[in-house]
């Protein structure tokens, strides 16, 4: 009976917690990592990308995004969206293909896979027979042609992977027709391109390496003509009269050909090297796009001369006198023109380049090309990521006077709305307004509207203006001089290069009541900043705080401290600092807190803390935590002396990376890598077992390094030192398990401005197990956390229960403990290190509510070393739930976590990506999208059996209109025959009920 | 603690037999078993008989193992009585001469007749080397380490208990990733496991005796290690440290206990390698491993170190348990001498276990008067 009852206790203890938690990975925000592959569907309006790491991932219009990852660990190297269709074909590094469709279920689509597919040789063959280097994807839909590096064109059926051997076309089919002295007769090698004939499907040109291409009949299964290249070919565009070829040349050049019927072409119409005379290096891939004003234009990437501009990364626009090189900062993947329009054939809108590090999009009809923003896919990573805050609930008020500030930073982008619109975005608006601030190495920090699904810039805000910095800011606007050849433009902001790293920011904190901001950086710089709708010029006042206090013996090997602009500095409508204290040593600020209704700030760095009053801009107190005999915080990062056994280590993972990027690179010769891999790994199991990795087992004490590095901060209005009166204090923890409380005396609002504030020494604790103090929580009477500064005055919190005695929470890196206060005793406490072996790494408080329940609940939410995410009750403190999050090898992503305030996260799971995590079942931010599809393939609905026939039998209908084709007629004779060519082709299918919905993996 | 103490409970006889002794003279008297009265009472008692009324003494007794216990509380004092049987044999010293060494099982254990016991009272420095720094008090004796759950473990494990404290000795041991092979239904299986990789001389871990590179690590404070990395048992060891419960299976298999075929009959776990160091380190002497240690529980409060806290007016103290279990029945109280820095609570007569590293303390607190930091253990 008792064990029952105990048994019920516990299912309500579970419904409870499932009400409550629930733990998804909701978005990835930012820009993929090493993108390898970009596609793009006119019809869907849906951009693709695939990455490195074998994950595809699709965008429409804002909002509308889908995620798939290949099963193989493999690099994607083409993306292929099936014309008029929504089915997508991946080409990977191993040589295989998938096939994914967008399915709706339940009002949503979802991103499958449906089937896989490798190419098989004849039996003998070498390799690189199947190995496929060329994608068409027919506009039938229905056919894909598979170029491969021997020079074979291999035909498939899709969906479902069908090869149709009859149709393949051999090498020796197109060698034999080829005259005797052409220079690329022996070998043609690989298929370079492949491309259909914009108004004959049933024409494909293939394009070999040595720069032969052939004009394919694919119904009568022979070349129409071939046009005899002699530079290494690129790649092809067709043009869309049908009648005129380009090619592009791995020695800068491109040739125009044209249809003409003539067999063989020798000589192209015309060839030029657009920044010829010098050698140049090659054009990777051209297309021209005609414009109804005026001449086409011509949009093709690389060519530069070799010598001077080799290393650009450019893209060229020439259209009648305009003509720019866009220069990326970072590889060109693959690019493509957005064309207005019904059927996507008119006017070119707009340039979409996809670059290592970012996605640019040029508006190619406002003057001037300004670039369009985008509203996903923006690099994080512009500058490195060196800490986040995440805001929850923006009053309206903050949120527009910020977006204001953006607005006027964004003049220089395209009006044009975002091009990109396919599929419907159905999840309902976010809730509330939430900002995510990242700190950057270049000492920005950037703001995200980070409410939705589209982790969207607001306002950048740059603290490099108040220091002097070795940099010239003038150094950028040099660039684009006139009559420069080639006229560069620069475009996109990734921009690693960093121009002093003592500007990187570390700590960022925000109070949205009163839009006062703090951010602190790696030399000791705190900078308190208000937010200004004006632009003002003004002096920053600097203070000085010795954080050593006249300890004895220091010297201060490591950075030097900021040299501060004494003139005053115009600072832009936004947040203007008012107020810098300079720590110094100037060691990197490693806790910060913000009090706005007291108008504190704290800070401290592995010496020690102090808080500043910035209201009176005068500094009240210093601490130094120092341990005397910990050299390493005393002489700074610079004199760390690198153990022999950690620079093994260190050679051990280079060793490990260099393996892993080999693999990355060459996969042609898989097996010999495989061999080498083996070999090396043997190796270094042999080595491992000579000099295994040990670990010491000693119990920490506290002549430990940077056991006085200040790891948390906290205000709190509490009971500290006696329980009837509750006072102003600060809290602060260390790294050798130490925590300090001050009492504060801070005036009242009237005397504000005269009366000092005051604060003496009130508690120490050291923690016996001295793990690091990673966070301190107030609890009040009801043990829920004390409200923000400035929450309850704006009535956004109920005030904090002053009755029944306070609880101080002090979370380690190894245990979770409650004291009593005002006399510290402890309470209760809860063991994670002891028991399970991981350690804390971040916590946050948060709030929890079922969906149906109005009621909040506070909890913990806390991020292991392991990589585990914990929920951990307030006040009993008990482990609620947990979930694996992180892999336990990516440090950086561990420790780039940030917590909301509503069970909400986000780590980064690539330095350019933020994994959106939620652990509520109340505040999800999930994409939900559906994307329908086109309406010709709606119109069709084939079912299998149908093509087949279509295929092997193929209609008169197109005999027909293929003979009329080879007559080459006027331009306008061949689109009437097209168009009244679909039209037959669509009765047809129409004509066969389908028996059957589409065709399915493995059919 | 005590919770496999057995009272007897079929004794007939109500009057404990005591005999006392002093120097050279033995007085006898018996007690009431069922009415022994307070400590105070007894030791006045005690200086009455003798007719020492004015010399501070330290009270000891022969337990039924032939070990030399104190008595110094209402609570030893209780025991001793109970387990007299039926004879209570005491041994009284001079305070300012005591031998404090001859407290504890090592020295005692196998002579159990009393002119074995009483030789080594009289005459401490008969038979062993005295330690070069002073001695402490009894209750400052402690273990360093034993074998514990020999009753229910596999005879091829070994659980070790290492009592770090705030001694200066480091637990001095690494340990490493290796393989171990484990018989399974399918056949004999490699699988990963955690072993002890090297031994820092003159560290705690070597000084037992007990741990040897090599040794397969099978559970920290009585939770497995397989499954977990190396990092997480380095960090799991860490944080036990204080007091670290490790469970090996010994890569030489021959030195295991043997299980006397006898001894477990008790229901006692045997402790078959105690050792004590003699010197002034904290801790509870009576804390005799054979009666506390018995099968352990993993989140033993009354192990724990208490965390310090200093208030800015008052100096240092301990932080009291809020919600402390007076469990601790075998305590003795804090020398007075400490007794103003440390804000002690009595629990029902007792002190509470909570004055393990009193003295350490309280010495930390005259320190952070002095000088105004922290300086830590």
């Amino acid at each position: 009976m008792k064990r029952f009852r105990r048994h019920g206790h516990e299912s309500q203890k579970d419904k409870h917690k499932q009400d409550l938690y629930q733990f998804n990975k909701t978005v990835e925000h930012g820009f993929p990592h090493q993108p390898s592959a970009l596609g793009f569907s006119p019809s869907l309006d849906l951009l693709a990308i695939g990455t490195r790491s074998g994950a595809i991932k699709l965008y429409g219009s804002p909002g509308v995004e889908f995620m798939g990852l290949h099963d193989e660990n493999a690099a994607v190297t083409q993306v292929h969206f099936l014309p008029n269709q929504v089915d997508m074909v991946t080409l990977l590094d191993d040589n295989s293909l998938h096939m994914w469709t967008l399915q709706a279920h339940n009002g949503m689509s979802e991103l499958l896979e449906i089937g896989r597919f490798t190419l098989s040789g004849p039996p003998g063959a070498p390799p690189s027979v199947t190995r496929v280097t060329a994608v068409l994807a027919h506009s039938s839909g229905e056919l894909l042609l598979l170029g491969t590096e021997g020079g074979h064109v291999f035909v498939v059926e899709v969906p479902g992977f069908r090869e149709l051997e009859e149709n393949n076309i051999s090498v020796e089919n197109v060698q034999n027709r080829i005259p005797e002295d052409y220079v690329g007769r022996r070998n043609l090698e690989c298929v370079e391109a492949l491309h259909e004939n914009p108004l004959n499907p049933r024409q494909v040109l293939i394009g070999y390496s040595r720069g032969l291409m052939v004009l394919w009949d694919l119904d009568r299964q022979r070349p129409i003509q071939h046009f005899l290249g002699t530079q290494q070919l690129e790649s092809v565009w067709w043009m869309e009269d049908g009648v005129n070829i380009l090619s592009s040349h791995s020695d800068g050049s491109y040739c125009q050909w044209t249809v003409t019927g003539e067999d063989p072409q020798t000589e192209p119409e015309k060839q030029e090297t657009p920044y010829g005379a010098f050698p140049c290096k090659a054009i990777s891939k051209i297309i021209q796009l005609p414009s109804k004003q005026g001449p086409p234009f011509l949009i093709f990437s690389g060519g530069m001369p070799r010598a001077s501009y080799g290393d650009r990364h450019c893209i060229s626009v020439i259209h009648s006198k305009n003509h720019e090189a866009l220069d990326f900062t970072s590889r060109i993947i693959d690019f493509f023109v957005i064309r207005e329009g019904e059927n996507h054939k008119g006017e070119p809108s707009a340039l979409v380049v996809l670059v290592e590090e970012e996605l640019v999009v040029v508006d190619l009809q406002s003057e001037g090309w300004p670039v369009i923003q985008t509203p996903y896919l923006v690099p994080l990573h512009c500058s490195a990521i060196t800490c986040s805050h995440h805001v929850s609930s923006i009053p309206l008020k903050l949120w527009e006077r910020v977006q204001a500030a953006g607005a006027l930073q964004n003049t220089h982008y395209s009006k044009k709305p975002w091009p990109i619109i396919g599929g419907q975005n159905l999840a309902p608006d976010p809730p509330q307004r939430d900002l995510l601030l990242t700190g950057h190495e270049d000492g920005t920090v950037r703001f995200w509207d980070a409410s939705g699904i589209c982790l969207y810039p607001m306002y950048k805000l740059s603290t490099a203006g108040v220091f002097l910095t070795d940099a010239d800011p003038n150094d950028n606007m040099n660039q684009g001089s006139e009559g420069e050849w080639p006229p560069f433009r620069k475009v996109g902001c990734f921009d690693p290069y960093s121009d002093d790293p003592r500007l990187g920011i570390q700590k960022i904190h925000l109070c949205k009541y009163s839009g006062y901001l703090t951010v602190a950086g790696t030399a000791g710089q705190i900078l308190i900043m208000e937010l200004n709708d004006e632009a003002a010029e003004q002096t920053v006042e600097a203070t000085v705080v010795d954080l050593l206090q006249g300890q004895e013996g220091f010297r201060w090997k490591g950075q030097a401290r900021l040299d501060v602009r004494e003139e005053p500095v115009l600072f832009p409508p936004g947040f203007q600092p008012f107020a810098l204290v300079q720590c110094q040593p100037p060691a990197v600020v490693t806790a910060i807190a913000l009090h706005s209704e007291w108008k504190l700030v704290a800070f401290g760095t592995s010496h020690g803390f102090g808080f500043y009053d910035y209201h009176q801009k005068n500094n009240i107190m210093v601490k130094c935590t120092l341990n005397p005999s910990d050299q390493v915080a005393l002489e700074g990062p610079l004199s760390r002396v690198k153990s022999i056994k950690k620079s093994l280590r260190q050679s051990f993972r280079r060793i490990r990376r260099s393996r892993v990027s080999m693999r990355k690179h060459h996969t042609a010769n898989a097996a010999k890598l495989q061999e080498i891999n083996a070999r090396l790994e043997a190796e270094a199991l042999q080595e491992m077992e000579l000099a295994p990795v040990q670990r010491k087992i000693e119990a920490r004490s506290s002549d430990d390094s940077f056991t006085g590095l200040v790891r948390t901060l906290y205000f709190a209005d509490t009971f500290v030192s006696d329980s009837s009166h509750s006072t102003p204090s600060l809290w602060a923890g260390t790294n050798g398990g130490a925590v300090f409380a001050y009492v504060l005396r801070v005036p009242s609002l009237e005397r504000r401005a005269e009366d000092p504030v005051v604060a003496h020494a009130a508690k120490e604790i050291q923690l016996m197990h001295r793990a690091p103090v990673v966070g301190l929580v107030v609890l009040d009477g009801k043990g829920a956390p004390l409200p923000e500064p400035l929450e309850v005055a704006h009535d956004l919190a109920r005030s904090p229960e002053m009755h029944g005695s306070h609880h101080l929470l002090v979370v380690s890196e190894e245990q979770f403990k409650l004291f009593t206060l005002p006399k510290v005793s402890s309470k209760s406490k809860l063991k994670l290190t002891a028991v399970d072996g991981s350690r804390v790494r971040r916590v946050g408080v948060a709030w929890f509510g079922s969906k149906t329940d109005e009621q909040l609940e506070s909890g913990l939410v806390v991020l292991t070393n392991q990589g585990e995410l914990h929920v951990i009750s307030l006040p009993s403190i008990k482990m609620m739930v947990h979930y694996p999050c992180i892999r336990r090898e990516d440090v950086s992503g561990i420790a780039s976590c940030v917590f909301t305030k509503y069970g909400q996260g986000f780590y980064l799971m690539s330095p350019s990506e933020f994994e959106r995590f939620s652990l509520s079942t109340r505040w999800v931010v999930e994409p939900h999208c559906l994307v329908e599809a086109p309406l010709q393939m709606r119109l069709k609905n084939p079912s299998s059996p149908v093509h087949r026939d279509q295929l092997d039998g193929v209609p008169t209908e197109h005999r027909n209109f293929k003979r009329e084709s080879e007559g080459y007629g006027v331009l306008q004779e061949i689109q009437k025959s097209l168009e009244g060519d679909q039209t037959t082709f669509l009765e047809n299918n129409l004509k066969t009920k389908p028996k059957g919905n589409m065709l399915s993996n493995g059919d | 603690m005590n919770k496999n103490h057995r009272v007897p409970s079929n004794r007939t006889l109500n009057a404990v037999e005591v005999k006392s002794k002093f120097g050279a003279e033995f007085r006898r008297f018996s007690l009431d078993r069922s009415k022994p009265g307070r400590f105070d009472e007894f030791y006045g008692l005690l200086q009455h008989v003798h007719r020492i009324p004015n010399v501070d003494l330290l009270v000891g007794y022969a337990d039924v193992h032939g070990d030399l216990l104190p008595i110094n509380n209402d609570d030893n004092y209780h025991k001793a009585i109970s387990m007299a049987a039926p004879l209570l044999r005491l041994f009284l010293q001079r305070k300012e001469e005591a031998d404090y060494s001859a407290f504890g099982t090592d020295t005692v254990t196998r002579k159990k007749t009393p002119a074995a016991l009483a030789a080594v009272l009289l005459r401490p420095d008969a038979n062993k080397k005295k330690p070069p720094i002073i001695i402490s008090l009894p209750k400052d004796f402690r273990p360093v380490s034993s074998i514990i759950d020999v009753d229910i473990l596999p005879e091829t494990h070994r659980r070790v208990r290492l009592y770090k404290h705030g001694q200066e000795k480091p637990l001095g041991f690494y340990i490493r990733d290796g393989s171990s092979v484990r018989v399974t239904p399918q056949g004999l299986e490699k699988v990963p496991g955690i072993f002890i990789s090297r031994m820092v001389p003159g560290g705690l871990a070597e000084s037992t005796g007990l741990l040897a590179v090599n040794d397969e690590v099978l559970e920290v404070n009585g939770i497995e290690v397989s499954g977990k990395s190396l990092d997480q048992v380095t960090d799991m060891m860490i944080a036990n440290s204080h007091n670290l419960i490790i469970t090996v299976k010994p890569a030489n298999q021959r030195n295991n206990v043997v299980r006397s075929s006898g001894g477990g009959s008790s229901g006692r776990s045997s402790d078959s390698s105690t050792s004590f160091y003699g010197y002034s380190t904290p801790g509870s002497m009576a804390m005799t491993p054979s009666h506390i240690i018995q099968n352990y529980e993993p989140d033993e409060e009354s192990e724990e170190e208490e965390d310090l806290v200093i208030e800015a007016d008052r100096g240092a103290k301990l932080i009291p348990q809020a919600g402390a279990r007076a469990t601790a029945s075998t305590s003795m109280p804090t020398l007075p001498r400490y007794e103003p820095h440390l804000d002690l609570r009595p629990s029902n007569g007792t002190m509470s276990t909570r004055s393990l590293n009193a003295h350490d303390m309280g010495l930390e607190g005259r320190n952070l008067e002095e000088e105004g930091t922290v300086i830590t253990l």
